[in-house]
């Protein structure tokens, strides 16, 4: 076990160095870098003086250095816009985006698992088939859209709902549902076809064998083994779910680090949108690897390996 | 045996339907068997003869696909195929058992061993969590398994093969049914291990007073365990008989062949004599026989109609023309006319 | 009792090419298929079919509603935005947009991701570690998260955005395509082309590359969706295709404006175009992996 969450550590540093690596790659690639690390309306000296910050004029292995020194000692640069240090913004915003991702996951649980369940319990008929339609439209419809049509029917038309900003519950209500609808068809796909499989088992014959009631096979026996997967996507899924919401965010205007990315995008804020992708790439990878340790806690047989 | 048989099958057979209705597959076709209190009885077939559906059938645990299209299947003097759902629940695990050939996959990775052996206890007789456990570890116990305390709180693949495959016993006799049905229990087994927990099945038996079905490939299985043997082949049975019989003087061409085919330490041959020919895809087999394509004996008539069930002696039958009597002759006289 | 059935067979496994084979088996779903071809015939014929020019309104006929509403007319059937340009006509040449854009990226992802699978799956050793240890940086990254960073760097523009997508998703294919290969290295055609002494880029060309198509050509329509969205989003918060080009996800943008004060055909009509598209490729898609069973199922 001590073995496995090393090795589960050391690929994380290794991503996040690579995710680093890209960061500082993709800048730096297309073109003079100065252009975008200054504010917009600058002057030749001010170009000059970012190509003297940031060592510009020097070679790429010390340029990386200066990067990820700054990086690791939590200097991401400073919004043009707001006149703070990006990392600040983001730690300000990400409650926010963390409410509305454990919104919209649980949504998405809530509704993916039994719909997913059902689906693979009645296989083949009317559930199964209006499953696969909910998980279609699903899958087809961008969140934001969703989102749109949800302030249409429930802000515009019926007044229930506020449209933006957030303050109370009821703000979260419309963000939660767009954000999450997506991810509810794809933890109910999952969710059927694990479940199929496991229904299809041998211990789960040798449970009927054993004259228990379908009841009890499906819940005790099938449930438990079928969900392995799916909440180890659900855990994975859940930072997705905050890099995505930029769109709902934007949408509703929810003050979380999605719409911090987009208001460095229409702000031209470029020190925002660099160190907010590079949150992001470092939560991303954070939790997967607390993710792949947590699997070990559900699953005995990796608890118990030696 | 002059009482009244435990289990008996009459006609049964069980078709798998494809999804599109396009192919059907004659897994068990036509099967009467019969197995009295404290028997045990042999199936003995290659894969694809239909002994594993033949035993889902019984216990009716059959996959969506598959449908039993006729017979009758009477135990203890109700017939199985009348009852609902809900009724069958509660004859399995209770009054009928089974055990599965592979032990890894048959117990639940999720949950203790002592959860997993307990439960049938629980769900039939409604024991309390204490009592059921209690019993567990008796269970435990009575299948050797040593220093059950610790054991009932471990998981399954904290086990070896053979312990896990002596567990799933345990659960099968956990409610003290009448008949056990083991479905090629040692093939995953060591060979070391085999011979231990074929023993320990026949003291299971032996104590329970169990009638035991037990399905393998394995004729030398069947030597040491069983009273009566049934030979399947593409779904049918083809030779039924007890088995001291039916070794020194196989009727059907088919088991005269496996038994040929064993290699002996006596035998001055030189090479292993195997079955000429494939196994039948049983989704398209020949009309008559379907052995024939493979039967040294075989004649005109074997190609063209299926042979009925034909008794040959007291408690002995074979499904072969040549069984019946008369035809042994004709066959002759049109093999030499060939000739 | 039993009856006698004709059996259906089909082959063990699917020869090359097997995606034009599956259109002729059941199922085959007709009306997502019309309305693909349809989006691409309004596509290429766009100019004859469009009513009014999609990037320049009358500001005098702004915020016209569908013709079947009070103040709507035979002119502007759906409408018109907040410049007075026709919603239709945009609609019409948003079609060209996301079917170029679509096209084209999933083209640019394929190659270049069946390209590096098959190298990376049949060399092995040091290149296919590099390519994998690549995707998985890649992946690290949710895809609109990464679209969204380049965008940033490079500045809108369509074909921005088409190299954007490409480089985004073509780590799907390599994954999958590597998988593949992995499996198709073992098999008798390529041992017996090893033996005869063929250069290992011939092999890869002309023994392993056919037999991927069909993975690709589904992984192909599955990713057109994706794109597709993907693409609708980076318009929609103005970092994809520019103005006056009119996308749909633009349009959505837009209509986002005045959206409070009720003009719903501005929100309505774009989105069920995007819908409409998506819910096609994936219709298509998902028919196209069934019938090229079994490999395929894990997309």
């Amino acid at each position: 076990m001590k073995q496995y969450i090393i090795t589960r550590i050391g690929y994380c540093l290794l991503s996040l160095f690579l995710l680093s690596l890209t960061i500082f790659f993709f800048v730096r690639v297309t073109g003079d870098p100065a252009t975008l690390l200054v504010e917009p309306g600058a002057s030749p000296d001010d170009i000059a003086a970012i190509h003297h910050q940031f060592g510009l004029d020097r070679p790429l292995l010390v340029q990386y250095g200066l990067f990820m020194v700054s990086v690791v000692t939590g200097d991401l640069g400073q919004s043009f816009y707001y006149r703070t240090p990006v990392l600040e913004l983001y730690w300000s915003r990400l409650p926010y985006s963390v409410m509305l991702a454990t919104a919209a996951m649980a949504f998405s649980l809530l509704l993916g698992i039994p719909s997913g369940i059902l689906a693979a319990v009645r296989v083949g008929r009317f559930w199964d088939s209006a499953g696969k339609v909910f998980a279609l439209l699903g899958l087809s419809l961008p969140s934001f859209w969703v989102g749109l049509v949800l302030i249409l029917v429930f802000s515009v038309y019926l007044g229930w709902l506020p449209s933006s900003g957030a303050g109370t519950p009821l703000h979260l209500i419309m963000p939660a549902f767009a954000l999450g609808w997506y991810f509810a068809a794809s933890h109910m796909r999952l969710t059927r076809s694990s479940m199929l499989e496991v229904l299809g088992s041998e211990y789960v014959k040798l449970a009927r064998l054993k004259g228990l009631p379908q009841a009890l096979v499906i819940s005790k026996h099938a449930f438990k083994n079928a969900l392995i997967p799916v909440l180890t996507l659900a855990g994975i899924n859940f930072v997705i779910m905050i890099s995505v919401a930029v769109v709902v965010e934007t949408v509703f205007a929810w003050p979380g680090v999605g719409r911090l990315l987009y208001e460095g995008i229409a702000f031209r804020d470029f020190p925002v949108v660099q160190g907010t992708v590079l949150m992001l790439g470092v939560m991303t990878v954070t939790v997967n690897m607390i993710v792949d340790i947590l699997y070990a806690v559900i699953d005995p047989r990796i608890r118990l390996a030696s | 045996m002059p009482n009244a048989p435990l289990l008996e099958l009459e006609n049964l057979s069980t078709h798998y339907v494809s999804a599109q209705g396009t192919r059907v597959v004659r897994a068990v076709d036509d099967v009467s068997l019969r197995i009295h209190a404290g028997e045990t009885l042999g199936i003995v077939g290659e894969s694809g003869s239909g002994k594993s559906t033949l035993a889902l059938t019984i216990m009716r645990v059959l996959p969506p696909a598959a449908r039993i299209v006729s017979g009758k299947m009477m135990f203890e003097g109700e017939d199985l195929l009348q009852k609902s759902d809900e009724e069958m629940q509660k004859v399995r695990g209770r009054r009928m058992a089974m055990i599965l050939q592979d032990p890894m996959a048959s117990l639940n990775p999720l949950f203790t061993i002592g959860n997993q052996v307990a439960e049938p206890i629980r769900v039939h007789e409604g024991a309390p969590r204490a009592a059921a456990w209690s019993r567990a570890r008796e269970l435990l116990r009575s299948v050797r398994i040593p220093s059950p305390e610790t054991r009932v709180k471990q998981y399954p693949h904290e086990m070896s093969g053979g312990m896990r495959q002596r567990i799933v016993g345990a659960i099968g006799i956990s409610c003290e049914p009448r008949l056990l049905i083991a479905d090629e229990p040692t093939t995953s087994l060591d060979l070391t291990i085999q011979a231990q927990y074929l023993n320990l099945l026949r003291d299971l038996q032996r104590a329970h007073g169990l009638a035991l079905i037990f399905i393998t490939h394995n004729l030398g299985i069947v030597a040491k365990m069983c009273d009566q043997l049934a030979v399947m082949y593409a779904g049918r049975v083809v030779e039924q008989g007890p088995v001291s019989r039916i070794f020194s003087a196989p009727a059907h061409p088919y088991t005269k062949a496996l038994l040929g085919s064993i290699p002996r330490m006596t035998d001055n041959r030189e090479h292993l004599t195997a079955i000429e020919g494939q196994p039948p895809d049983l989704s398209s087999l020949p009309p008559g026989c379907a052995f024939a394509p493979r039967c040294p004996m075989a004649f005109a008539r074997c190609r063209v109609e299926a042979p009925p069930e034909v008794a040959i002696d007291e408690g002995r039958t074979a499904r072969c023309w040549l069984a019946v009597p008369g035809v042994e002759a004709e066959a002759t006289a049109m093999r030499s006319n060939v000739a | 009792m039993s009856t006698s059935a004709e059996i259906l067979t089909l082959p063990s496994r699917p020869p090359r090419f097997a995606f034009i084979r599956g259109l002729r088996l059941s199922g085959f779903p007709l009306i997502p298929t019309v309305i693909l071809v349809g989006i691409a015939f309004v596509a290429v014929f766009a100019n004859q079919l469009a009513p009014h020019n999609p990037e320049i309104g009358s500001l005098a006929a702004r915020f016209k509603p569908p013709f079947w509403e009070t103040g709507g007319s035979m002119k502007y059937l759906l409408g018109t935005d907040q410049l007075g340009r026709d919603v239709l006509s945009r609609l019409i040449f948003g079609a060209r947009v996301s079917m170029v854009v679509g096209i084209t990226a999933v083209l640019f992802a394929g190659v270049v991701g069946t390209t590096l699978g098959i190298i990376s799956g049949y060399l092995g050793g040091w290149v296919d570690q590099l390519i994998m240890r690549l995707t998985d940086t890649w992946l690290a990254l949710p895809a609109l998260t990464f679209a969204i960073f380049l965008a940033a760097i490079v500045g809108p523009s369509m074909w921005n955005i088409v190299i954007i997508l490409g480089i985004t998703y073509w780590t799907r294919y390599a994954r999958v395509i590597r998988g593949e290969v992995l499996s198709l290295k073992e098999r008798e055609f390529v041992r017996l082309a090893i033996v005869a002494g063929c250069s290992k880029w011939t092999i890869m060309r002309r023994h392993i590359l056919p037999n991927v198509i069909n993975s690709a050509v589904v992984l192909g329509t599955l990713m057109l969706g994706v794109v597709i969205i993907t693409e609708a989003t980076l318009s929609f918060l103005g970092i994809g295709v520019p103005p006056p080009q009119p996308a749909w996800g633009l349009m959505l943008s837009d209509g986002k404006q005045s959206l409070m004060v009720g003009r719903w055909w501005l929100t309505i009509f774009p989105g069920c175009a995007i819908m409409l598209m998506v819910l096609s490729a994936n219709i298509l898609g998902d028919w196209l992996r069934v019938k090229l069973d079994p490999q395929l199922r894990q997309l």
